[in-house]
């Protein structure tokens, strides 16, 4: 059993939770190797996807997991919903609550929107990312997927890469990382780099080539394109020589080591195309993950029964 | 695990041995023989036992038939609230289109595991036939559904938990009943 009625954030998680979750999506990953991706296990279930901000892996993935775990799931975006008449979140919540849902999936532009979810309603709630904040599953599928490839978690060491500053990969993944054993170094430009990198329990450095040869992971992060042309970087042509993993710096990667990505890349920018595409980089084996996960996740958080007995 | 002595024990290893033995022969009898056959074990002892019915069977016809393991926690019709689910590995190696199945299970007691179990296999292929062999029928049945081959037949009250015990994993190999609390008769098939 999770220790935590809600998945809000990783910093909530203990070990013993990861780990269940983990292990559940492996039996998850094996369901969606069926011919038939499907299993009752939420039969009769109501998940509402509430997704207030843009997004499409994060939906599709959640949507497809829903669907294979035999949940009805009802699908808000915030144009569609009675927030831009003017009601507060809180009431339409409220609203929502009343007609019996089970769980509701919030994305949201703003940190905190799946907290105050869980304080109007008795339904579950899992954060589907919230604003520079979070982004729990994400962070899960990321620790499923390095498992996977070595068998563990503890001892790794990981460099999450790129734009540190703005990115909720951070402040999920880093700490699901520490809490699970395994040494964590960010990198980036100064401009891109945390306040307070001791809060994370990690180091922080501007020099990536020293860095590549002592890690299991490389996890490049997206580089926002829309806010390239601002002060923060001077071009993308002088971030990609810095801070972009090509071919050849990828050549000095330790033997075994992977890459990863949260997707969507910007291929030629901070990832390039040979790199993205070779066997080391695990970025499609993060979106398959994503699906297991996010049933586990929503299994565990909603049913689930000890057939230990059976 | 519950410490204590149980009130009786109704099978020792030799008459399980015994029981599986006959129970081979009576999958092969009924199917004439074993080339169509397919052995799918419901995690944990289930699957145990039909690895020994399928050595048994390559002992009688020369060669094993295939054996899955199928865990059927997500086909369960009496998901509650959180427990502390134990999920264990479901691995069908084989297509099952057209295959005569043997379906294993320890204790037949509700009948929900096996409908579960049923459910869940037919998500892998369409068999030709699915056929149930447990190692005790303990009556109770909530669903229309019997056993094509039985170890034992153990008339018991719901107050009563028998219990298959099979090496490894348990530290003996017997077939024993338990007193239990009414509140808590969950014990074997749900």
């Amino acid at each position: 059993m999770l220790s935590v009625r809600n998945l809000i954030d990783t910093t909530s998680l203990t070990a013993d939770d990861i780990t269940q979750i983990l292990d559940t999506a492996q039996s998850f990953a094996e369901v969606n190797s069926r011919a038939i991706k499907k299993v009752p296990a939420l039969r009769g279930r109501t998940i509402v996807n509430l997704f207030l901000e843009p997004s499409t892996r994060t939906r599709s993935s959640f949507e497809l997991a829903e669907k294979r775990l035999s949940a009805d799931s009802l699908n808000m975006s915030g144009s569609t919903s009675s927030v831009v008449k003017g009601e507060s979140l809180a009431d339409t919540i409220q609203t929502i609550a009343a007609m019996n849902v089970d769980m509701f999936v919030c994305r949201a532009k703003f940190a905190g929107t799946p907290h105050l979810i869980t304080e109007n309603t008795d339904a579950r709630v899992i954060n589907a990312g919230d604003g520079k904040h979070q982004h729990p599953t994400q962070a899960l599928l990321d620790l499923y997927t390095i498992r996977e490839n070595f068998g563990h978690l503890d001892g790794l060491k990981v460099a999450i890469v790129g734009d540190l500053l703005h990115s909720r990969v951070v402040g999920s993944l880093a700490p699901a990382l520490r809490t699970m054993g395994a040494e964590v170094t960010l990198v980036g430009p100064p401009t891109f780099q945390v306040m307070d990198p001791a809060w994370f329990g990690c180091e922080q450095t501007a020099d990536f080539d020293s860095v590549i040869p002592d890690v299991d992971v490389i996890y490049m992060l997206r580089v926002q394109l829309e806010r390239m042309e601002g002060a923060a970087i001077p071009s993308r042509r002088e971030y990609n020589r810095l801070f972009g993993l090509d071919t050849v710096r990828a050549s000095h990667m330790k033997e075994g080591a992977i890459v990863c990505h949260p997707g969507p890349m910007n291929r030629g920018m901070e990832i390039m195309p040979e790199v993205a595409d070779a066997p080391y980089a695990k970025i499609l084996d993060q979106v398959s993950a994503g699906v297991a996960v996010r049933m586990a996740a929503m299994y565990l958080l909603l049913g689930g029964e000890d057939n230990d007995l059976a | 695990m519950e410490t204590g002595t149980p009130k009786a024990t109704i099978m020792d290893e030799k008459a399980m041995r015994r029981a599986v033995t006959r129970i081979a022969h009576e999958i092969i009898e009924n199917n004439e023989g074993s080339a169509n056959i397919r052995i799918v074990g419901i995690v944990r002892r289930g699957a145990t036992l039909a690895r020994l019915l399928a050595a048994e069977i390559a002992d009688i016809e020369g060669s094993a038939p295939e054996v899955g393991l199928l865990d059927i926690s997500f086909y369960r019709d009496d998901v509650t609230r959180c427990i502390a689910p134990v999920l264990h590995k479901t691995d069908i190696p084989f297509g099952l289109d057209g295959r005569d199945i043997i379906l294993v299970d320890d204790v037949l007691f509700t009948g929900r595991t096996v409908r579960s179990a049923m459910d869940a296999l037919m998500d892998f292929g369409r068999p030709a036939t699915i056929q149930l062999a447990v190692m005790v029928d303990r009556g109770h049945r909530e669903l229309p559904i019997r056993a094509d081959y039985v170890g034992k037949n153990v008339p018991s009250s719901h107050e009563e938990d028998v219990r298959v015990c099979l090496e490894p994993l348990d530290d003996h190999t017997a077939v024993e009943i338990w007193d239990i609390e009414p509140k808590a008769s969950e014990g074997g098939d749900r």
